[in-house]
């Protein structure tokens, strides 16, 4: 018995030891570098076998596409570049910095975030050389958001933009409709559509799960920039207005003529119920003509739906689908609504800095754009790197805002941003609740401090 | 008296449970409990395009099947991300060290408990027994801080940092600990239940300690034994929380679970896969229970009254 046992033992300890090697070994990569035109890169440091781990909630298949854009560069400086994309991001980085496993470098999705991390006095300003980067080669908007309380800490990586309408440019072409480029113009584009009696004009979907409602919230938003100012628009999302301000008040009701237009969406109830990767099915097979939503979409459009992204000129494609901007009041009022990531550092490594700069060059903005699928605010950025048509609008809608506003829900408390706002406007169109009883009940949950 | 009763109460429960209407039940329950499952299994063999635009019943009237979600899941890496078959390993590292750790530490315990005469006995046991009710949720950022910087009182080192963040090792403990109370609890009572006389005999004929547990209390604890290690296998197998926590978001060491959890895109793209890793992951448990299954039942009952 003891002897069967003892060499059980020794068996499962051989077993054991097989198996850790055989874990280690994949873990390992030979960095054996290979040829290329290493000049570029020599600013950035020569390292050895260091390593900088970069933790975010983009994981496959974009992260893949981030981990090939750093090929070159981990080639040339040594530095190897572990992209570690998880959905548990926002719940695991606290435990993480809590609990002394900070990541070298995270990605910011939003910036509510990225404050209650510098809050925890675990975060690393950005250094000179990236602060001077990010001021030459992004906006101030932008610089802003990855500040927090006068230190800079963040820089800005990948963009989105959520102010867009999506469209069928067949669709528009079979019927003569033309891209309106004022809020009125849109609304008579509406009728136009509405009055053909064959085409919806718009389609909508709030339905999220949990998060139910964003979608209406990105419709407050996109339109309190145009409807208000950016001033407005950050006492708004700051509360030094109330949430039931006459101003607030116009910006829904501007929504509503809309949303809660039978003759516009068909069933107004029905919008709660409708998913949002379902809202803008109808664009595909030609049931409705306008779709708002942000750039991401399309991707979900054409992977499940079978629609093709094309370009504003191609009016025959079948299912073919693209993007105008979401006008102004005025033709010539530009202003964008639409998020981005920023990458904070937790560690003074000198090659954690290189990391960070590197991802503010242009450079590396241009490589990671052509390989697809993506966009930055990056001055440097070259739109001809962008294939996507709907990208590079994006990007050309960013270059020639006049303001540029964050995704105002998720900077309010997640009482009011994630919770009641969803909520609220929810029920504003499945229970046809009016504007004040919305906005005054938003107002009421906004925690007291 | 007692004793009568209860096997008359038994015989009540027999009949009523092996009546045909009785039966009937509990194959509507199972076949309603089992649907959804069925409802996935069917889909993970289904191309993305089909889950899209049907649901899975409709394979009956228009049946269209592929492999292509096993194949990726299974086979395909993606970039720097392995398949799931390299996630297997990773999870058998964690799990087989978590189950036989917690068990060989919680043996020691429950005899030693059960069967040393030492004061503060009973208050002890109680201690581990009511450990139970602390929510693992509570201790993952006091544990993970213990794990990564040690423990320090002032400037006085109580444990120092032992560098291991980022390897297996963290997990293992962490499972470890948060397995040993109820462990310690179900071995005990199965060991406390042993007949003393067995063990008095054993006395007598001079065995020790060492002897004592090794020739009559571990050959006899077989089937409680045998009956946890189903119950910690399954845990750690399942687990999400304690691996995504304490192995450090590193990508060697993350097991199964973490890359199911992310295995749908940045924005929910590709959720067809999920159903295939879905499947993929139970069928070690899948077969651990089926192998094992009159021990579970068994682990289930152990611990409560004996009739």
């Amino acid at each position: 018995m003891t002897a069967f046992l003892r060499r059980r033992l020794i068996l499962a300890t051989s077993l054991f030891a097989a198996l850790s090697l055989v874990i280690s070994g994949c873990g390992s990569s030979d960095d054996s570098a290979s040829g290329g035109n290493c000049d570029a890169y020599e600013s950035y440091g020569n390292y050895e076998g260091v390593e900088v781990e970069i933790y975010s909630s983009i994981r496959s298949p974009e992260a893949e596409i981030y981990q090939e854009s750093f090929t070159e560069f981990e080639e040339c400086t040594g530095i190897t570049i572990n992209w570690n994309g998880t959905a548990e991001f926002e719940a695991q980085l606290p435990v993480r910095v809590e609990g002394g496993t900070a990541p070298d470098l995270a990605v910011f999705p939003q910036p509510g975030l990225l404050k209650a991390m510098v809050a925890t006095g675990k975060m690393f300003p950005a250094t000179d050389d990236v602060s001077a980067a990010a001021d030459e080669y992004y906006g101030a908007d932008w610089k802003a958001y990855g500040t927090v309380d006068g230190t800079f800490y963040a820089a800005p990586l990948g963009a989105n933009v959520k102010s867009f309408v999506w469209y069928s440019p067949k669709t528009f072409a079979d019927n003569g409709w033309s891209i309106p480029t004022t809020w009125a113009e849109l609304l008579a584009l509406s009728d136009t559509v509405a009055a053909g009696g064959k085409v919806q004009p718009w389609c909508v979907g709030f339905g999220s799960g949990d998060a139910t409602g964003w979608v209406g919230t990105d419709w407050m938003e996109d339109l309190m920039l145009r409807v208000n100012d950016a001033s407005t628009y950050d006492a708004w999302v700051n509360h030094t207005i109330p949430f039931n301000d006459a101003k607030v008040a116009a910006v829904l009701k501007e929504a509503g003529k809309i949303l809660k237009n039978p003759k516009y969406v068909g069933n107004v109830p029905a919008i709660a119920t409708t998913t949002f990767q379902e809202g803008g099915k109808g664009l595909v097979d030609g049931s409705c003509a306008m779709h708002r939503q942000a750039s991401f979409i399309g991707g979900i459009l054409a992977a499940d739906y079978g629609a093709t992204i094309v370009t504003p000129d191609d009016t025959t494609t079948e299912g073919g689908i693209t993007t105008f901007y979401f006008p102004g009041v005025t033709a010539d009022q530009r202003p964008a609504l639409g998020g981005g990531e920023f990458v904070g550092s937790f560690s003074d490594r000198p090659e954690v800095a290189s990391v960070q700069l590197y991802l503010t060059s242009p450079e590396w903005n241009n490589k990671k754009a052509a390989l697809g699928g993506w966009f930055s605010a990056n001055k440097g950025l070259d739109v001809a790197n962008v294939a996507d048509p709907v990208n590079k609008n994006a990007v050309e809608i960013l270059k020639n805002a006049t303001t540029f506003r964050f995704d105002g829900s998720d900077a309010m408390p997640a009482a009011v941003g994630a919770g009641s706002f969803w909520k609220e406007m929810t029920a504003w169109v499945a229970e046809n609740k009016s504007d004040k009883a919305v906005l005054d009940s938003i107002e009421k949950s906004w925690p007291k401090s | 008296m007692a004793r009568k009763l209860r096997k008359r109460d038994v015989e009540v429960v027999k009949t009523h449970l092996s009546s045909p209407w009785a039966s009937f039940t509990a194959i509507v329950i199972a076949t309603l409990w089992t649907i959804p499952t069925f409802g996935l299994f069917v889909t993970s063999f289904r191309p993305s395009t089909g889950i899209n635009s049907s649901g899975w019943w409709t394979v009956f009237t228009n049946p269209e099947f592929t492999f292509t979600n096993y194949t990726r899941v299974l086979f395909e890496g993606r970039g720097a991300t392995p398949p799931l078959s390299q996630y297997f390993l990773n999870t058998f590292a964690i799990v087989i060290p978590s189950t036989i750790i917690p068990i060989t530490i919680a043996i020691f315990a429950a005899y030693a408990i059960a069967w040393f005469n030492f004061k503060g006995r009973n208050f002890l046991f109680f201690t581990i027994f009511a450990l139970q009710v602390i929510p693992l949720q509570m201790s993952l950022i006091p544990l993970l801080q213990l794990f990564s910087g040690g423990l320090h009182i002032g400037s006085f080192t109580v444990i120092p940092s032992f560098g291991i963040t980022g390897t297996f090792i963290p997990i293992w403990l962490a499972h470890t600990m948060f397995g040993l109370p109820l462990a310690i609890f179900l071995l005990h009572n199965f060991i406390a239940q042993l007949p003393r006389e067995l063990i008095e005999a054993a006395r007598v004929d001079g065995a020790d300690h060492f002897k004592l547990f090794r020739q009559i209390i571990l050959p006899l604890s077989v089937p409680a034994i045998a009956s946890f290690a189903i119950f910690q296998f399954l845990w750690t197998w399942n687990d999400l929380l304690v691996a995504l926590t304490f192995g450090g978001g590193k990508r060697e060491i993350a097991p199964l679970m973490v890359r199911l959890a992310e295995m749908t895109g940045t924005r929910g793209g590709d959720w067809e896969l999920l159903t295939a890793g879905a499947f993929v992951s139970i069928l070690v448990p899948v077969a651990v229970f089926f192998a094992l299954q009159r021990y579970f039942v068994r682990g289930l009952l152990a611990g409560s009254v004996k009739g």
